[in-house]
């Protein structure tokens, strides 16, 4: 232990609509991009009850698989069209929120493998004091989702599924992905 | 981050982030009402810090205004209150300073209110203090806000139960694993013994680390009271792609 000790975390309270939404937060790209994608969900507590003061955060990689980041070994790649990789919503009265990407391309995995197309994702709220870790996979990746080293890690199927965005039937640009912080169906969260 | 070539001979080198143990709260915290329903009962699952968690949204200039960082100067009149001005680094663990990254406030007004609808504190409102403000550090990792004092605030957890005056800071970071949001209290409050949310931080130390610090020469005579408040996010070391095991590896300092 050589270095400064780290700040620690505090909830980000029932005010956050102050100053964290941003007008264009949902729109990982322009609504009107070719091939977006619209994920819907509602953020749910312990009773099932939607929790309207959250945030939703997410991050991920472009479609063809690659960051906009110098930290990305194999270099540092610019999508373009307004592509931005990170989204941010504010839950609603009802819990919802929405995100509107494109999806992300499959990735090269620690372990040698390859991990499947995901987003990750960042919860926050007023009784939550440090942000909550998942990820979004997508129900229509199978084989990719069954070689993933992150969803293979989860034992129990049933929580596995927590994991996975379902089609919209009849519009295959819609997603849906409610995250459930606790209870019977508790959403599988991650210490990364 | 310096310590990995751009172009390794073999295998993908990228950073490996610290995972703080025993440092923030524990998120089933009793004491603080509100955990109750939504603190995960299961334990979280420990992943391997991938591609998507070692990249982040490093979110340039277009985002921000100069304006955005003078909370005091957004309305016509000028907000009551006591002036000050808050500054400090956002650094890693390392010490490295974390440059051109988004820092993002709010706070209550000096009454101790927030300008929002479900806060129904019976304090008033302030028509010229919106309460919000976003900067990017500097190529040290500085950030500098000109903003008010914010009062404390009553809220409901408990009986007579006060929030010490505080300010809400969220970090961006230049990775998924460094993002954080957290909140800075002033020195000497007398709430702190009283505050669940405070002392959910296990190790006393780390509470303080959130408490800045009044400083005369960062004070702007016949001006605005000067605060310092340096914060650090997770250190990183390079390791080795495919050396590193899946169930995932602690950077080691």
């Amino acid at each position: 232990m050589t270095g400064l000790p780290l700040t620690p975390s505090q909830t980000v309270g029932p005010f956050l609509a102050i100053a964290l939404p941003w007008p264009d937060g949902p729109a990982v790209v322009p609504a009107d991009t070719p091939g977006a994608i619209t994920i819907t969900g509602r953020l749910l507590d312990g009773e099932g009850l939607p929790i309207p003061d959250g945030l939703i955060e997410t991050w991920q990689a472009d479609p063809d698989g690659r960051f906009d980041h110098p930290d990305d070994p194999r270099g540092a790649v610019k999508y373009g069209g307004g592509f931005r990789a990170y989204g941010r919503c504010p839950t609603g009265p009802d819990g919802s929120y929405h995100i509107v990407t494109l999806r992300p391309g499959a990735l090269p995995s620690p372990d040698g493998g390859r991990e499947a197309p995901h987003l990750d994702v960042t919860v926050f709220a007023r009784g939550l004091l440090d942000r909550v870790v998942t990820r979004i996979y997508f129900a229509d990746e199978a084989q990719a989702n069954a070689e993933d080293p992150v969803l293979s890690a989860v034992a129990d199927p049933a929580r596995r599924d927590t994991l996975v965005a379902t089609a919209v039937p009849g519009d295959s640009s819609r997603f849906q992905f409610d995250i459930r912080l606790q209870g019977e169906h508790e959403t599988v969260f991650f210490d990364v | 981050m310096t310590t990995h070539p751009p172009s390794p001979p073999t295998g993908l080198v990228l950073p490996s982030y610290e995972r703080p143990r025993g440092l923030h709260p524990p998120l089933d915290s009793p004491g603080y009402r509100s955990t109750a329903l939504r603190a995960p009962r299961q334990p979280l699952q420990l992943i391997p810090q991938g591609l998507t968690e070692i990249t982040g949204p490093l979110l340039g200039e277009g985002r921000v205004a100069p304006a955005d960082a003078d909370l005091t100067t957004q309305h016509a009149g000028e907000p009551l209150g006591e002036r000050i001005i808050l500054t400090g680094r956002v650094m890693d663990s390392d010490g490295r300073a974390i440059p051109d990254t988004l820092v993002e406030i709010w706070q209550a007004n000096a009454s101790g209110r927030y300008q929002h609808q479900v806060d129904n504190h019976p304090a008033p409102l302030d028509p010229n203090f919106s309460g919000a403000g976003r900067c990017l550090t500097d190529s040290e990792g500085r950030y500098r806000f000109v903003t008010i004092k914010p009062g404390a605030y009553p809220w409901r957890n408990h009986p007579n139960a006060w929030r010490p005056a505080h300010i809400h800071f969220s970090l961006l970071g230049r990775a998924f694993t460094q993002r954080l949001v957290t909140q800075m209290y002033f020195p000497g409050d007398p709430l702190f013994e009283y505050d669940p949310i405070f002392n959910s931080i296990p190790d006393p130390k780390a509470r303080e680390r959130l408490i800045s610090r009044f400083d005369i020469n960062l004070t702007e005579p016949d001006w605005a009271l000067g605060y310092e408040w340096d914060i650090v996010l997770r250190g990183s070391a390079a390791t080795v792609f495919e050396d590193q095991p899946a169930a995932g590896k602690q950077a080691g300092r």
